[in-house]
């Protein structure tokens, strides 16, 4: 009966820890496939190298950086205030059942594949964006690309993809905030809204910070909403409707037809992906642990 | 008189915190014994190193010895499972499995090996009249026990104690939950039960103890500050801490 | 007394607008989600029928149905999950039941978290490394299936222990009184507890596995062959829906699939929050 028991528990544990094995086997095999292509070609010259042309030899990347850069921050700038708004509104001014409805909506926006999104985007954001933003922007820009294939539709689109982590790590450290500071903020005068951006704001800021890292690390790693909606250009952009390529999209393009070589400066790529991402999320977890709450 | 439990120098201790010190005391078969005094004085953390239940708290350490039928218990190869078979335990507050009244009982039974439809009904049948309550639950054995009274659920978590055939039933506060009523009726089952099986129990009713027990023991601070028969502990007790209690100046 | 109506003035302005903007910005996350889900399901349900479903995939998808792709999602989806929901069961028990405080299982936890943060392109690019290239499975179901059974691993992790937690101390204690061992306690008592809970988590990870596209279609690959055994390449609704849309090649058949997609995603949330309401407070006292 006991060696039984003993048993079983020998084998729980290696479950638990089948998740730490894979993290390390990931971090083994993307490493152990891309390292060659860093090495040869020099992580410097394959970070700031400004041509992206793998099938001359040409493994600069600093295009797709720029390219999931602009395109992450310009999701955050929406995402952000969106998020924070909607995190503001749930947790402070909507009646309870009314919140609980609204949290299924934003939880099935969670829900929704990225594909879909991606879809969404190429049939309906895309050609918005073509028709109605880009004559304008054209009066100032007549060089502007006329696909609407652009940082613009990968902004908005991740924006909307982001919400969900924003909006409920916000809104859980704003509902965490000790009711005795909204008290007492209320009971010195100040109206709601004060007490929301003066009180409540300012103390459920580690986890809205952890909100918008996660977010941001979201936005990094999203990949097929990107891949068919921002054009897929390797050229480092100028302005907000240009076509980009960005890191994930690369790979999950190229990655079909590559040579050996070409596969592992994607490794590579994949490797410069994962240390951002790794680095994101530690910060995060760190930055939860540091307000006492539970990661999510 | 047959001796049950033999404690000797007992100390247990939460990380630094000594909770036990120093206990000896025997607890005699077929007897009920009463542990008295006031709360955070170590009785309901004596009752659970009986069975052994301390072990599921991290941190917990124990020293000196219990003997159950003259074995140590904390003994390295003592077996728990067969310990615990045999020293069963009631709870302070009624803790029915969400699961029908029926399944509740044949649990034990189960887990120890008891296939036979008809011995379970037997058991199910036998442990619910020993505890009163065939009559009020024999027609709808199968709904489920989270819907009886909190009294009936007490009842119901002994006969699922004496349905695994223990010789020692260990009682936490087993009446704090319930009304006046439900208590009145557990007290009259203890009377009954003693007869076959040997109690302990913890209560911070005095009464309660005075009424049931034959023997009792006062802790205090972690100490047991007398064992006697419970008539000599409520009318003459040989310690002044013991008569202050009992005479309610202080605690 | 003009200069205090003056501040009062500005003040309620400032809160119209503040108000303003707050509602106005949740106003339109919702109809953003609208808009999408409407959208797609307008365009694409018309084109879901009987043929759409059962028929297999003609001239790369341009025209007859999607039976196939189905029965690949299915196989690669119910891999994964079959193989992730005893692992991920096991190790929420670990966590909850088994575990001691330690530095050990602090670190065992973040790299569970770290895991769950990891983009699925790169659970991509290591389950072609690993699966395909490395252990020679080739592109197929049973690759896919593994790197999906690690991409939802977290989730089934984080939905059994939350349930496996509102489980009553009382109830463990309970059962090993009787002399049930811990193991006993676990199967008998504290897991039939857990079952809406763990259904949930279940589900949820379903949902991820359909709509995942970037790890798959890395380790499924593409084909559009209907799949003999778990050692063929097959393509799932997802990986259809890409490379439809990428392609261009048809339209009708493209918001079909989207449709398709979307209207299994609001039927697993909608059975998810069910099942979490409806059975959600089973455990008693």
């Amino acid at each position: 009966m006991k060696t039984y028991e003993k048993i079983i528990e020998k084998l729980i544990l290696i479950c638990a820890v089948t998740a730490t094995i894979s993290v390390a086997l990931i971090t083994l095999f993307i490493f152990k496939s891309g390292l060659p292509v860093l090495a040869d070609y020099g992580v410097f010259n394959f970070i700031f190298g400004t041509t992206w042309s793998p099938t001359n030899g040409s493994y600069g990347i600093f295009p797709l950086i720029a390219g999931t850069l602009s395109v992450t921050l310009g999701a955050l700038v929406i995402g952000i205030p969106t998020g924070l708004a909607c995190a503001v509104f749930l947790a402070e001014i909507l009646p309870k059942h009314w919140a609980k409805a609204f949290k299924s909506a934003i939880e099935l926006l969670a829900g929704i594949p990225s594909v879909v999104y991606g879809f969404f985007g190429l049939v309906v954001l895309v050609p918005a964006i073509r028709n109605f933003v880009l004559p304008i922007y054209k009066i100032f820009h007549p060089e502007a690309s006329a696909t609407g294939f652009s940082i613009l539709a990968g902004a908005v689109i991740l924006a909307i993809m982001i919400l969900p982590t924003i909006v409920s790590i916000s809104e859980n450290s704003i509902a965490a905030v000790p009711r005795e500071f909204k008290e007492a903020s209320l009971a010195l005068g100040a109206n709601k809204m004060e007490t929301i951006v003066r009180v409540l704001i300012p103390a459920a800021k580690s986890g809205i910070l952890s909100s918008i890292i996660l977010g941001m690390g979201r936005a990094i790693g999203e990949t097929m909403a990107v891949l068919l909606i921002t054009g897929n250009m390797a050229k480092v952009p100028s302005g907000i409707l240009d076509p980009v390529a960005t890191l994930t999209g690369t790979i999950a393009m190229e990655m079909g037809y590559a040579s050996p070589t070409h596969q592992q400066a994607l490794f590579a790529v994949g490797i410069i992906l994962f240390v951002i991402i790794m680095l994101l999320n530690i910060f995060a977890q760190l930055s939860m642990r540091g307000m006492g709450g539970s990661a999510r | 008189m047959e001796t049950k439990f033999e404690i000797e120098k007992l100390n247990l201790y939460y990380g630094t915190f000594q909770a036990l010190k120093e206990i000896d005391m025997s607890i005699y078969g077929n007897k009920i014994t009463a542990l008295i005094g006031p709360s955070g004085c170590g009785k309901s953390t004596f009752l659970r190193t009986l069975n052994r239940m301390n072990d599921l708290i991290q941190g917990v350490k124990i020293e000196g010895m219990i003997k159950f039928d003259r074995e140590d218990i904390y003994g390295k190869d003592y077996d728990i499972i067969e310990l615990r078979k045999k020293v069963g335990m009631v709870f302070q507050k009624p803790n029915p499995f969400p699961k029908t009244i029926y399944e509740n009982i044949v649990y034990g039974p189960k887990i120890h090996g008891e296939k036979d439809k008809s011995t379970l009904d037997h058991i199910v049948e036998q442990t619910l009249k020993e505890v009163a309550l065939w009559e009020e639950v024999k027609d709808r054995l199968h709904k489920p026990a989270l819907g009886l009274s909190g009294g009936q659920q007490q009842r119901l978590c002994i006969a699922r104690c004496l349905a695994v055939e223990p010789e020692v039933i260990l009682m936490d506060e087993p009446t704090s939950a319930l009304d006046p009523v439900a208590t009145s009726k557990i007290e009259g089952l203890l009377e009954e039960l003693a007869e076959k099986y040997t109690i302990v129990i913890v209560t911070h009713n005095m009464q309660q103890a005075g009424r049931v027990s034959d023997y009792t023991s006062f802790f205090l601070n972690g100490k047991v500050i007398e064992t006697d028969k419970t008539e000599v502990i409520f009318s003459n007790p040989a310690n002044k801490k013991t008569e202050d209690y009992i005479t309610g100046r202080f605690g | 007394m003009k200069k205090q109506k003056e501040m009062k003035n500005i003040k309620s302005t400032k809160n119209v607008i503040f108000y303003g903007l707050i509602g106005g910005l949740a106003a339109v996350t919702l109809a953003s989600l609208i808009i999408i889900i409407g959208y797609i399901l307008i365009n694409g349900m018309s084109h879901i029928n009987l043929e759409f479903l059962t028929q297999e995939p003609r001239r790369m998808g341009k025209e007859g149905g999607i039976f196939s792709v189905i029965v690949g999602t299915l196989m690669v989806t119910g891999l994964g999950i079959l193989i992730a929901t005893p692992i991920g069961i096991a190790a929420a028990i670990y966590f909850t039941e088994y575990s001691k405080e330690g530095k050990g299982v602090t670190l065992i936890r973040f790299f569970t978290e770290i895991l769950a943060g990891i983009p699925s392109i790169i659970f991509g690019l290591f389950g072609f490394a690993f699966f395909v290239i490395f252990l020679g499975m080739g592109w197929s179901v049973i690759s896919g299936g593994l790197t999906l059974a690690i991409m939802v691993l977290p989730t089934l992790i984080r939905a059994t222990e939350e349930s496996l937690k509102t489980v009553p101390m009382s109830y463990r204690e309970g059962s090993l009184s009787l002399g049930a061992t811990k193991w006993q306690t676990i199967i008998k008592v504290i897991l039939p507890c857990c079952r809406p809970g763990i259904l949930t988590g279940l589900i949820l990870g379903i949902g991820r596995a359909i709509g995942e596209t970037a790890a798959v279609m890395l380790t499924v690959g593409g084909s559009l062959r209907l799949p003999s055994s778990i050692f063929d390449s097959t393509r799932t609704m997802s990986v259809h829906l890409y490379v439809l849309a990428a392609e261009g090649l048809s339209m009708e058949k493209t918001y079909a699939t989207a449709a398709l997609l979307i209207f299994i995603v609001l039927l697993i949330n909608t059975s998810a929050n069910l099942i979490s309401s409806k059975l959600g407070g089973n455990n008693g006292n």
